[in-house]
């Protein structure tokens, strides 16, 4: 029995390690292990509630736009707002959402998954005209490679044309996401970490220059998903299918939805959105969401076992550092006490059986562009697909809200703070389901929880010792080169993990709440 | 092969991060983040971006490996950034970089282990810099900003101080470039926070766009409302950036502009004494409301 520890992940977003033994090339079991604590939850406690919406961005400057609205539905539930917010407002932010997700899962396939598929050497030997080729073959022939050697050698298959065209699109795609950014920052005033995403709506504006400037911005996004990012993910699972039989995990997904198509029912879990909430397992059957189920496990997390099994809305975590048989700072969300895997697979598998017909069509094109039946999404490759599959679902979208926006309309609508609430957010962000919940008294934040995608993901065991999302998709896969693992890698970040977010904590002495509502 | 290229060495160390500061970077516009990290981004000088976790090809003891060799072969020689706060609670225990003889390596040890020999440091960012948001009260895992942590360890290597949650893409290329150009800040091109004058050297009140309806007495009372944010808590007033004229994410727009107002975010005293956020924080002598 061999070990394989990666430690640190990289291009990821923070801290993981992952851990493999390895018997016969077979990963026989896994541990994924979050390496890195802040405690958000404690420093937000005792804080004015809308504080929350600006620090939990802090939470991850990667999705931080999701973290500002998951925060910003709690607290509108919080307030009574709920059911309240103008349709401006509804509309702005689904467009801050929509752009940020689709400028970041361009950025998770060339900035922080491509790089184990495509070799950028081989443009060493290019012979052409391409501006930003050549001054990547200049910068190979000064001989520093870093960051993009050293890395693991062997397994790049792409043949040399797909290969550069892959790597001159990297570069591409680092301006197509900066102008994603730019139209996001027209709504929210800058990005990362927005500033006018507010309880009650938006503190922005629509105006018709704007409106038309971000158009031609999206514009440009669906361009790009369309004609450079859906090929290259296409051109890749071409070529490494065999990826289409790796990492399939547990094979229960849940999603929350995500983007508001009405603002009038409180019950965010049955609100009409764009991505439909619910869960699916491998029968392809949608069950309804149901946030009663949702407990956080900590037998192998380093926190006090006496606070396992709890629903967020009652959490309490008191850290452990020396806690024997912990190997985490994650936690190990379970729904109905099972594991569960979140993202873009599933928020397109759950839309896929809801019979939308869009997804429909865009995910039975793509199976039979593979000859491939819809277990193959249980993937590596499926997850890659969905994700870009999510990107073009949401971008195609966007442009018919611009235009239902109504300058001079209201975005806001004002209200009072609470003297004592309860509230709940939830949507489904870049990287799967994302909840938010809050507990206030005396007009300050008591109790404040969030379950993050990454969590569901990364999970270490939980208390009957199943392992996580990820562990799972590793367990069982044939490593053909232990000096050069690649198969572990591409299973992780397949995933997009995103640590910082996974990695928190609920006060040491949070008050017990009374059955959790959502108003 | 070009010999007459000089090449910069850097390690990038990412501590108690949400990599917001990384994402930021990602969005600069001249020179775009491809000609700082592959092009000369001055003629001549090559950014060598050796160890960055985020961005980089290699993974596990590989990229390890490659950070731990340039901070002994290139002594004295090599930049060291690093974004995140740095959790120094309980040794170190809340946050490690990579292990050593399979125990992990905390980023307190990482960060004073590979500051020693740098050439300078950059603290990228309000966390690396001032300790931000982990840091906050009551900072449960003991985060410090980096320059209190190396004076407190006795380490002289110059720090210099890139503020901001997140900072703004040229803030920090501007300052890489400066040290490509012209070698470290003297003193009198830093503020009292180790933070380029260029950037921090005025006021976001000074020069905000908004600035009239202040002097004139006219409040926004409500997010949406036109008229100056200082009565729902804007930070402006006491906070040092250049925001307002270099705006944000290619020109397009600024905290204020959209309405939400400034949040003190490149500010020593970001989160704690600027919060609550949307309340009035200090009290100004302003004209009569008339809107």
């Amino acid at each position: 029995m061999g070990k394989i520890v990666i430690v640190p992940i990289t291009r990821i977003e923070g801290h993981l390690k992952i851990e493999c033994l390895v018997e016969n090339g077979i990963i026989k079991e896994a541990r994924s292990s979050g390496m890195l604590f802040r405690g958000f939850e404690i420093i937000l406690r005792g804080r004015d509630p809308r504080d929350a919406q600006i620090i939990t961005q802090r939470i991850c400057g990667v999705c931080n736009v999701c973290h500002a609205m998951a925060s910003t539905f709690n607290l509108d539930s919080a307030f009574g707002l709920a059911d309240k917010i103008p349709d401006n407002g509804r509309i702005m932010r689904n467009l801050a959402a929509g752009l940020h997700v689709v400028q970041d899962h361009i950025l998770h396939f060339y900035h922080l998954a491509a790089l184990d598929y495509v070799d950028v050497t081989k443009v060493a030997k290019y012979e052409g005209s391409d501006a930003d080729l050549n001054s990547i073959k200049a910068f190979i022939g000064r001989g520093e490679l870093g960051p993009f050697v050293p890395r693991y050698e062997g397994d790049y298959r792409l043949p040399d044309d797909v290969d550069r065209a892959a790597v001159s699109h990297y570069v591409k795609a680092l301006e197509i996401r900066r102008k994603g950014h730019e139209a996001v920052a027209m709504l929210t005033g800058r990005i990362p970490h927005t500033a006018s995403i507010v309880p009650g709506g938006m503190a922005e504006v629509p105006t018709v220059d704007k409106i038309a400037s971000i158009l031609w911005r999206l514009n440009e996004l669906r361009s790009f998903v369309d004609n450079v990012y859906l090929p290259d993910v296409l051109a890749v699972a071409g070529v490494y299918s065999d990826y289409f039989q790796i990492g399939a995990g547990c094979q229960n997904l849940l999603a929350y939805g995500a983007y508001d198509l009405e603002g009038k029912n409180p019950d965010y879990t049955r609100r009409q959105r764009l991505f439909q909430q619910g869960t699916i397992s491998a029968d392809l059957k949608l069950q309804p969401l149901d946030l009663s189920k949702i407990t956080e496990e900590v037998r192998h997390s380093w926190y006090e076992s006496n606070t396992s099994k709890l629903h967020p809305s009652t959490g309490k975590t008191v850290p452990a550092d020396e806690k024997s048989g912990a190997y985490s700072w994650l936690k190990a969300p379970r729904y109905g006490g099972r594991v569960y895997e979140v993202g873009p697979l599933a928020q397109m598998v759950t839309t896929y059986a809801s019979g939308n017909p869009k997804v429909k069509s865009l995910v039975d094109s793509t199976l039979a562009h593979f000859k491939a039946t819809p277990a193959a999404l249980f993937s590596v490759l499926g997850r890659h697909a969905a994700r870009a599959l999510a990107a073009k679902y949401v971008a195609d979208a966007m442009g018919e809200w611009l235009l239902q926006l109504k300058p001079g309309e209201p975005t806001f609508v004002p209200y009072e703070l609470p003297e004592e609430a309860q509230g709940v957010g939830i949507i489904d962000a870049a990287r799967g389901a994302l909840g938010h919940w809050i507990e206030i008294k005396e007009k300050k934040i008591a109790n404040y929880q969030c379950v993050v995608p990454t969590t569901w993901n990364a999970s270490p065991r939980d208390d009957s010792g199943t392992p996580g999302a990820i562990e799972q998709a590793l367990t069982g896969t044939r490593v053909k080169d232990e000096a050069n693992p690649f198969e572990i890698v591409r299973i992780v970040r397949a995933f997009d993990p995103c640590i910082a977010c996974a990695v928190h904590l609920i006060t040491p002495k949070g008050n017990e709440l009374g059955r959790f509502r959502i108003y | 092969m070009d010999s007459k290229t000089i090449e910069y060495p850097v390690i990038w160390l990412q501590c108690a991060t949400c990599t917001g500061c990384l994402i930021s970077i990602l969005n600069s516009v001249s020179p775009t983040i491809k000609n700082v990290l592959i092009d000369e981004v001055i003629p001549g000088k090559h950014v060598n971006l050796r160890f960055n976790a985020t961005v980089m090809a290699g993974a596990g003891d590989l990229a390890i490996a490659i950070a731990e060799e340039t901070v002994k072969k290139v002594k004295g020689g090599y930049l060291l950034i690093v974004d995140g706060s740095i959790p120094t609670a309980k040794n170190g225990v809340y946050g490690s970089i990579g292990e050593r003889n399979h125990q992990p390596v905390s980023m307190v040890e990482r960060v004073i282990e590979f500051s020693r020999d740098a050439l300078a440091v950059m603290a990228v960012g309000t966390c690396a810099t001032f300790g931000g948001i982990p840091a906050a009260a009551p900072n449960p895992t003991g985060c410090q900003g980096l320059k209190e942590l190396l004076e407190s360890k006795g380490i002289k290597t110059p720090v210099i101080n890139v503020a901001g949650c997140p900072p703004h893409p040229d803030w920090f290329v501007g300052t890489v470039a400066s040290l490509l150009l012209s070698g470290l800040p003297s003193a009198d091109q830093l503020d009292d926070f180790g933070r380029p004058l260029t950037f921090y050297g005025k006021l976001i009140h000074e020069n905000c766009q908004r600035r009239a309806y202040f002097d004139e007495g006219k409040f926004a009372k409500k997010h949406g409302d036109p008229g100056c944010l200082y009565e729902l808590g804007c930070k402006g007033p006491i906070t040092y950036a250049d925001c307002p004229t270099r705006l944000w994410n290619t020109g397009v727009n600024w905290c204020v502009g959209s309405g939400g107002g400034c949040h003190g975010c490149t500010q020593p005293e970001f989160p704690d004494l600027v919060s609550p956020l949307y309340v009035k924080t200090i009290e100004i002598e302003t004209a009569p409301n008339k809107l």
